[in-house]
Formats: structure tokens, sequence, C-alpha cells
């Protein structure tokens, strides 16, 4: 990633007009962006835009899609576009939070690894290696199974396992920049080492935080997905999609929608995440094309 | 002398049989910004058995010229002019053709020695690839003809570095192995294009004493592109100096240092410590940067950057030719007699002040 | 009643014992490879991964030859033909292939290759299987040289390999690529260029090698990714490999199975990227061990 201290990070109306040109000439991420902003609305209107509630039953199981339900319903009669819509809401929170809980431990791990150097990057990348070596959904199968099977559980769980590589990134952005001359110059004005990191460092480490970090939530939304199905996320009658689509996987010969409608919306919202971080990316250091 | 200009005038002095005749070559490349012009009108002949630098700034067009000789500018577009190696144009020679051509008949040695060797085969191994794709020698054949390579440019037990891998080599000495590899066909024109900037003085020597030694060895000519005025004085034969894309002088080297018709070279000389002069001469470097490819300056491109330019006047309003301004010698000047004579250089007129 | 069967359960598996007591016991027993037995079956989990591991190494096997045959070949010709027909293509099949989740692309599948050919009624023939390993009642014996499908059996293992491996292919084509391009733009290219050798052998002799640094280096790591789809494919399709009997056991709490079969998973991947760093030598003689001169 780019060691300049000048590019990215700075906010002044005309560097934002600059990026946002750079963003619209990748196609593929505005359209990404283009539905993440529809999920989001979708989310946030959720109860209002469903025709049904997420646990309330029809007489037609494993109806296919009609004009009352365009996606069909469930085993159980369950309205499943109220449930696909009501789920983005699980989906959006968890991949939210868990990114968030990711970022933070992540960044303080990685940046501390990066600016002290010596045993305190050592013990951190002794850490990040201890839990590289544990496949990720080996590791997060694991530990949902002992915390529980909550959406807070859940959260917690896939926060606590995603941070690995965000401490990656961040320690070697904080080990290139620690050096440059900016940072010297505020160590030798006698900032404090707090100060130097969060005000000086930080803010140029910034691009590969934000191109990973939007690319992470799609990876959580695809972990939290992969729990669901296992059994070892939200339990019903939690809209989660991971969930509908194990329930809905005993019926695909009569009734294929039900694993259709979810796993469309899953792959959707992952493929549009990937699409705006690759956007990102293209658009926030060029030089990387 | 003048019975070897066996082509149009404007190619200047030399003897011995024309191997590399480049003619009114112009090409560039297309870009955001439009058509960059990388050269400009081009003209000159190498002859067998010569050393014939090119210098320039960066951006002067000198590496493109050579990449164009050798084919290897595929987003290059020429639109005038012929490269004529034995009598053929270069340009037209279909791929298969060129191919022969290259690392056969001409060789290259780049700029930057590690990155130019490729880290996962053995130094032996890289020399004698050449050798095994145009003359069809064995493996053990081309292994062999390596080692003799090596030992030609003065590697050290050149059997045993042979079978050693570029990572293990130290610069000087990739430097002299990537001579190896280009002498391995002994071509007829060696084009080294910055052979020595990445290498520190002692060793530069060394490099282009072994690069003047092969040519003599194996009878070819060198065709050497360098930055640095002090680096030709020495061995060079003939120099061109380019400016912008464009030729500024060519001459014969004593002619060029000693009777200099272009400020620009002036300057460049005016640059260098100690080469010509007296001691308690200032280092004096040419104020202003290389022109904008994109955006040529009107008239001559060197006049912004000329301290005996005439602006506004003819200097900024035409772009003065290259023509013959005194026995084998080639300049671009309007006011190159003047000069030449020193009647127009204001170090000459403050040196008087000051005197 | 109820009391008395908690007292026989808890000295059975030990579980009056201090806990660390309990923790000493456990890694004395599991390092002589005692990983204890499941709580659902009392099976022995020595049995179980004795039983279900050569199934997952058969799909796994599958997978990384899928990988690399395929992933790396578009990955090489996306480079060298870039921005042709098939580049464009494959640049968004390997995005698409990277956002399917791999149950939903497991379901996709059986639902094009089987249920759909079962619903319209087509020759048995051109239909394939998505439940278990093999036909009912068939053994070992279907196999050649332990991995190799014959008969019946390939019809079983078609889907589920493709499944499992279909993320890691297209990481593998997406880093190919990248890798490739870079190094057709490095300077030795160039020197191979000047000394006259052709495309063809310039990409094979010069780049290859040197593009699949990046990639073996993926491999291993994806290797971890790997083993999370196979967790998922196994379930989807009901493969009775290592995958779907920790799936299994999570959802039934089964947790000394749970515990033997990752430690086991844990194990091999650990072997397989230390494998994966040796390999790295052959690659790159820069890191070659003990490095130097001879």
């Amino acid at each position: 990633m780019s060691a300049e201290p000048s590019s990215g990070a700075a906010g002044s109306p005309s560097d934002l007009r600059d990026f946002w040109r750079r963003f619209r000439a990748n196609r593929l991420a505005v359209l990404g962006l283009a539905f993440m902003v529809a999920l989001v609305v979708v989310a946030v209107l959720a109860p209002q835009i469903a025709p049904y509630g997420e646990a309330e039953r029809s007489s037609v199981f494993r109806g296919p899609p009609s004009w009352d339900h365009p996606f069909g319903t469930d085993g159980i009669g369950r309205d499943v576009f109220s449930r696909v819509v009501l789920g983005s809401r699980v989906s959006l929170k968890i991949g939210a939070l868990a990114t968030a809980i990711s970022l933070i431990i992540g960044v303080g791990f990685g940046g501390l690894a990066g600016f002290f150097g010596g045993w305190v990057d050592g013990l951190v990348m002794r850490i990040t290696d201890i839990f590289l070596a544990i496949p990720y959904i080996v590791l997060a199968v694991a530990i949902a199974s002992v915390f529980g099977r909550s959406q807070n559980a859940i959260i917690v769980v896939l926060g606590l396992t995603g941070w690995l590589a965000i401490a990656r990134i961040v320690r070697s952005s904080f080990l290139s920049l620690k050096e440059l001359e900016y940072v010297e110059a505020a160590r030798a004005l006698g900032f404090s080492n707090s100060r130097i990191m969060f005000k000086h460092i930080l803010p140029n480490a910034l691009q590969p935080i934000i191109v990973y970090g939007t690319i992470a939530v799609g990876v959580t939304i695809l972990s939290e997905a992969a729990l669901s199905f296992l059994g070892v996320g939200p339990q019903d009658p939690t809209p989660a999609w991971g969930l509908m689509i194990a329930d809905g996987k005993g019926s695909l010969s009569n009734a294929p929608h039900l694993v259709l409608f979810p796993g469309l919306a899953i792959s959707l919202t992952i493929l549009s995440l990937q699409m705006i971080g690759d956007g990102l990316r293209d658009a926030l250091d060029p030089k990387l094309r | 002398m003048g019975d070897s200009m066996t082509t149009s005038p404007r190619n200047g002095p030399g003897t011995g049989e024309v191997l590399l005749s480049v003619q009114g070559l112009v090409a560039g490349f297309d870009t955001d910004a439009g058509r960059v012009q990388a050269v400009d009108d081009l003209s000159f002949d190498i002859h067998r058995g010569e050393v014939f630098s090119v210098v320039g700034e960066s951006g002067s067009g000198k590496s493109v010229t050579a990449m164009t000789i050798m084919g290897l500018l595929p987003t290059l577009k020429v639109s005038a002019g012929q490269i004529l190696w034995h009598g053929r144009d270069l340009l037209d020679l279909p791929d298969e053709e060129m191919r022969a051509v290259r690392g056969n008949q001409i060789a290259m040695v780049f700029q930057d020695p590690l990155t130019a060797f490729n880290p996962v085969h053995t130094i032996g191994r890289q020399i004698g690839e050449a050798g095994r794709i145009h003359r069809g020698l064995s493996k053990k054949q081309a292994r062999l003809e390596a080692i003799d390579k090596l030992g030609l440019v003065g590697i050290p037990e050149p059997h045993k570095r042979a079978d050693m891998y570029p990572h293990e080599f130290s610069g000087g000495m990739r430097q002299r192995a990537k001579a190896a590899m280009a002498i391995m066909n002994d071509p007829d024109l060696l084009i080294a294009d910055e052979p020595t900037t990445a290498l520190d003085v002692t060793v530069q020597a060394q490099v282009l004493e072994v690069l003047v030694a092969i040519k003599d060895e194996i009878d070819s000519a060198i065709m050497l592109i360098t930055h640095d005025l002090g680096v030709v004085a020495g061995l060079s034969d003939r120099v061109m100096v380019m400016y912008a894309g464009r030729q500024a002088e060519l001459a014969g080297v004593n002619d060029l240092f000693y009777r200099t018709h272009h400020p620009y070279t002036l300057g460049l000389l005016a640059s260098l410590p100690s080469l010509v002069g007296s001691d308690d001469e200032p280092l004096v470097p040419i104020p202003g940067s290389p022109p904008s490819l994109v955006h040529r300056p009107s008239g001559c491109p060197f006049h912004p950057r000329c301290a005996s330019a005439e602006d506004p006047g003819r200097c900024a309003s035409e772009v003065p030719q290259l023509r013959i301004v005194a026995t084998d010698h080639l300049a671009a000047c309007h006011f190159a007699e003047e000069v030449a004579s020193g009647d127009r250089d204001p170090r000459t007129v403050d040196r008087g002040a000051e005197a | 009643m109820a009391a008395i069967r908690v007292e026989q359960v808890n000295e059975r598996y030990g579980l009056d014992d201090p806990l660390p007591v309990q923790f000493v016991n456990y890694w004395k027993r599991t390092i002589q490879w005692d990983l204890g037995e499941s709580y659902l079956t009392g099976r022995s989990v020595n049995d179980i991964l004795k039983d279900k591991a050569k199934n997952s190494i058969r799909l796994g096997i599958w997978a990384i030859i899928i990988e690399i045959i395929v992933g790396i070949s578009v990955g090489v010709y996306s480079a060298i033909r870039r921005y042709s027909l098939i580049d464009k293509a494959s640049t968004v099949t390997t995005a698409v292939a990277s956002a399917i989740p791999v149950f939903v692309l497991g379901y996709i599948l059986q639902y094009a290759f089987a249920v759909y050919p079962n619903k319209q009624g087509w020759p048995d023939w051109m239909r394939l299987r998505t439940s278990n390993i093999g036909p009912p009642g068939s053994g070992d014996g279907t196999w050649f040289l332990f991995f190799i499908p014959t008969g019946e059996q390939w019809r079983y293992l078609l889907l589920p390999a493709i499944t499992l491996d279909s993320v890691s292919t297209a990481l593998a084509a997406r880093m190919t690529r990248g890798s490739m391009l870079e190094v057709l733009n490095a300077d030795f290219m160039r020197t191979a260029r000047a000394k006259g050798l052709d495309e063809r052998h310039i990409v094979t002799r010069h780049g290859l090698r040197n593009a699949m640094l990046p990639v073996v280096t993926l491999i291993g790591i994806d290797f971890g990714t790997t083993i999370g789809a196979a967790v998922l494919t196994e379930t989807v399709f009901s493969w009775p490999g290592l995958g779907s009997t920790i799936a299994s056991a999570v959802s039934d709490r089964d947790l000394p199975v749970i515990l033997g079969l990752t430690l086991v998973v844990v194990l091999v991947y650990s072997i397989v990227n230390l494998l994966v760093d040796v390999s790295y030598a052959w690659f790159d003689p820069r890191v070659r061990l003990g490095g130097g001169a001879k």
C-alpha cells in the first residue's frame, strides 16, 4: 500500500471530488454501492416493507412464488419475501458490529505491534500465527458451540476471529509509516506516543483499513451465513439467511425457491461489498492499478 | 574521412562499414494527454568498430531510440523514418525475423543489472540461453560458452560462477555478467543503456573498459547511452547529444568537447567537474528542467533554458534544423557559429568581466 | 434415579475432578493419541477419525488438483491475453464464484445436475449424485489407487469436488493473473525479449516460475479456506468425511468429537503450511535454505 503521507487521508472537498470521479469510473463498484445503499434502506424500513411478520404463518406450505408471496412460502407457511427483507437487518447488524469489533482489536494490536516493534510486535504476531493456524470456520464453529447461539454471541465470535488480517495490514503500514520524516519531526517536538499514533500515523494508514474493512464486512456476513447454516448461528424464528437455507435444503426438489432467494440475497450482498472494496482500492490508490 | 559519409550529410562523420543507419525517425506514444513525441526527426549512422555515444537528460529520447532499434516498445507508434540494419529496415521486419536479429546481431546491456536477471535461473543458463535459441547449442555447449564469456568479461572462476544465481553476485559482477550475456552470439552491435549508473565509480570504469575490449575482440560497434558526458569522454569515438527528442549536436568526441557548437552541450560541459577548462572554474548547472514532451516550447526546444537565446526572436519562433556547422560536425542551433567562437557564450562574457 | 445417572456419567468422564486435573488428564491422553470417545455414540474418536479421514482426503485431493490445473491455467491465460473476451469472462466468473457461499453453490449444482434432470425424467446416465460417497454398499474397492474413482464413483465425486474448490479456484485464478501480469512487466522479461526469445518461451521459461511464488503461498494459506469449505460441502452433499462429522458434532454438542477432530485438522493444516514453505525454496533460489554459494 501507499506509504505517501499526503495522499488519500486528507478530506478537502477537491480531494473528495477527485476520489468520487475515480470511484465512479469503476462501473461495477458503483453498481455494488447502489445495491448496498438499497439494502441498507430495505433494512431500515424492513418492518414497513415486509408484508408479513417474521413468524406469521399462512395456510400455504412451500408455496411457489405468487402475487401474495413473491418469494413463496416456507415449510411452515411463512412468507419468504418478508423473511428475506427482515433478514437483511440480521445480516447487516452482525456484519457491521462484528467487523467493528475486528477493526478495533485489529487496529489496536496491529498498531501497537507496528509502532513499538520489538517484543510487542513478536507477541502480537505469534498470537495471530496461532489463530491463523486454525482454519477460520472451524475456529468459529468451535467458539460458537461454547458461546451459545444468540445474535450477540455470533457478533462476539465473528469479531474475535476476524481481526487477524486487519492486524497484519495495520502493522505493516505502521512499520513503514513510523520511519517517515514527519513522524520523526513529531517525535522531535516531544509529542506523546499515543498522539503520534492516532493523530499522525493512523490517518495515513486509513486507505488499506477502509478497503479491507469493506471487504471484511462481506466476509463476516458470509461467515455468519455459514454458521447459521451449520446451526450454530441465530435460532429459529430469527430470519437469518443462512438458517433459511438450512431449513429449505430438504425441499430442494419441490420448493427450490426456499434456497434460491436467501442464497441470492447473501451472494449479491457479498459480491457488492467486494466490488465496492475493489473500487475503493482503485480510487484511493491509483498507483495500484 | 569525408568518403565514409555513405548516407546523407546529416549523419555526421565516421569510418568503417555502416552497420546501422537511422533515417528521419519520428516516433511517440499515445497517452490520455495526447501524442507524446519521444523522438523527432532523428538521423545517424553507426559504423563498425566505433563507440557511438548518445548523451542526454532523462526524457531526451535516448533510451526510446535504443528500445526502438531493438523493437522492444510495442506501444511506440513510429510515424516516419527507417532503421536500416545491413540495408534492411528493422521497422518492416516480421516478428520472427526481428527475433533472429535481437540478441544475435544486435544485443543490449540494460541499466539495472539486478532486475534484468531472472532470479530463479542460474547466471550460466541465462547467458547460454541466447546461444541455444539462435545457434541451437546443446545445454552443455551453451554452458561451456557461457563460461568462456564470463571469463572474457573478467569474472574470476567462471566455471563456478556460471552455476550461481543472480542474488549471489555483487552489483559489478552482475553488470559484467550482463555484458557476457549480450556478447554470447558475438553481435555486430552492442547497445549499452546506462550500463554503469547503478555502480560505484571504480567499478564503472572497469565495466566500460571491459565493454570496449569486447568490442575490439569481436569487431563490433557499441552504442553507449548515458546522461553523463564525463563517461563518454575517454572512450567514445563520436557523440550525439539529444534534447527533448531531437538531436542537438553530433560530432567526433574531441570536436564536441573543444569546438562545441550548441549551448546545451556547453551547459552539460559546464556542469561537469574539472574535465575541461581550469580547476577554479565554478560548476554551473543548467537552469530549469527538461521540457514536458506534451507541451513543447515553440521554436528551439532548448530556448527557455538557453542563456544565449534570442527571445523574442528566432529561437522562440523557428525550430533550428540540424546542419553542418564544421567539417564532420552537426549542430541544431541558429547561432551555432557564434556559440563556437564564444561570441554568444554568456559565461565567456562573465569571465571576461571578472578578469 | 436421575442423580445416580449423573454420578455415573461424571465418573465415567472424570467430570468430578477439579478443572486443572481434568485439563492435565486431557492432554496426557491426547499426547498418547487417545482422543476420547463420543458423548453421543460412545464410539472412540480415533475410530471415527480412521473411518472418515480417508473420504475427506479423497475429496481434498481432487479439490486441490482442480484448483491448480483450472485456477492456474485460467489465470495465466487471462494475463497473457489481457482484456480479451476470455479474460473478461474469467474475471467476472471468479468474482461471482468467490461471492457465492459454498453451500448455496452446492444446492444450485444439486438442483441443476440432479434434481432438475430427475424432474424432467432424463435418462439416469445424465444425472449426477448428490448424497453420500458412493452407491449403497460400495466399499473402498471402487477407488483406484485410493483416490481415483472408478465406475459409478465419479458421479458421486464430481459435484462435491467442484463445490469444494470453487472459491479456491477463483482465488488462485485471480492471484495467478495478477502475479503473472506483474512478472510480464518485469525487467528480466525485457532481457529475455532482448535475447530474441519468442513469447511462448518467455512465458514458460521466465514467467511461470516467478509468477508461481505468490500462488504457492496462496495455496498454502488457502488450505484453511478449503478446510472451512469442506465442513460446508460435506454437509451439503452428506459426504461422510471429517467436515460433516465436525458439523454434526457441533449441533449435537459432542465435545470430544469436536475437540479431537479439530485438533487433527489443525495439525494437518500446520504440516501443509510447512510443506508450502519448503516448496518455496524450489521455486525461489533466493530463499533456499543455507542459500550461498556451494
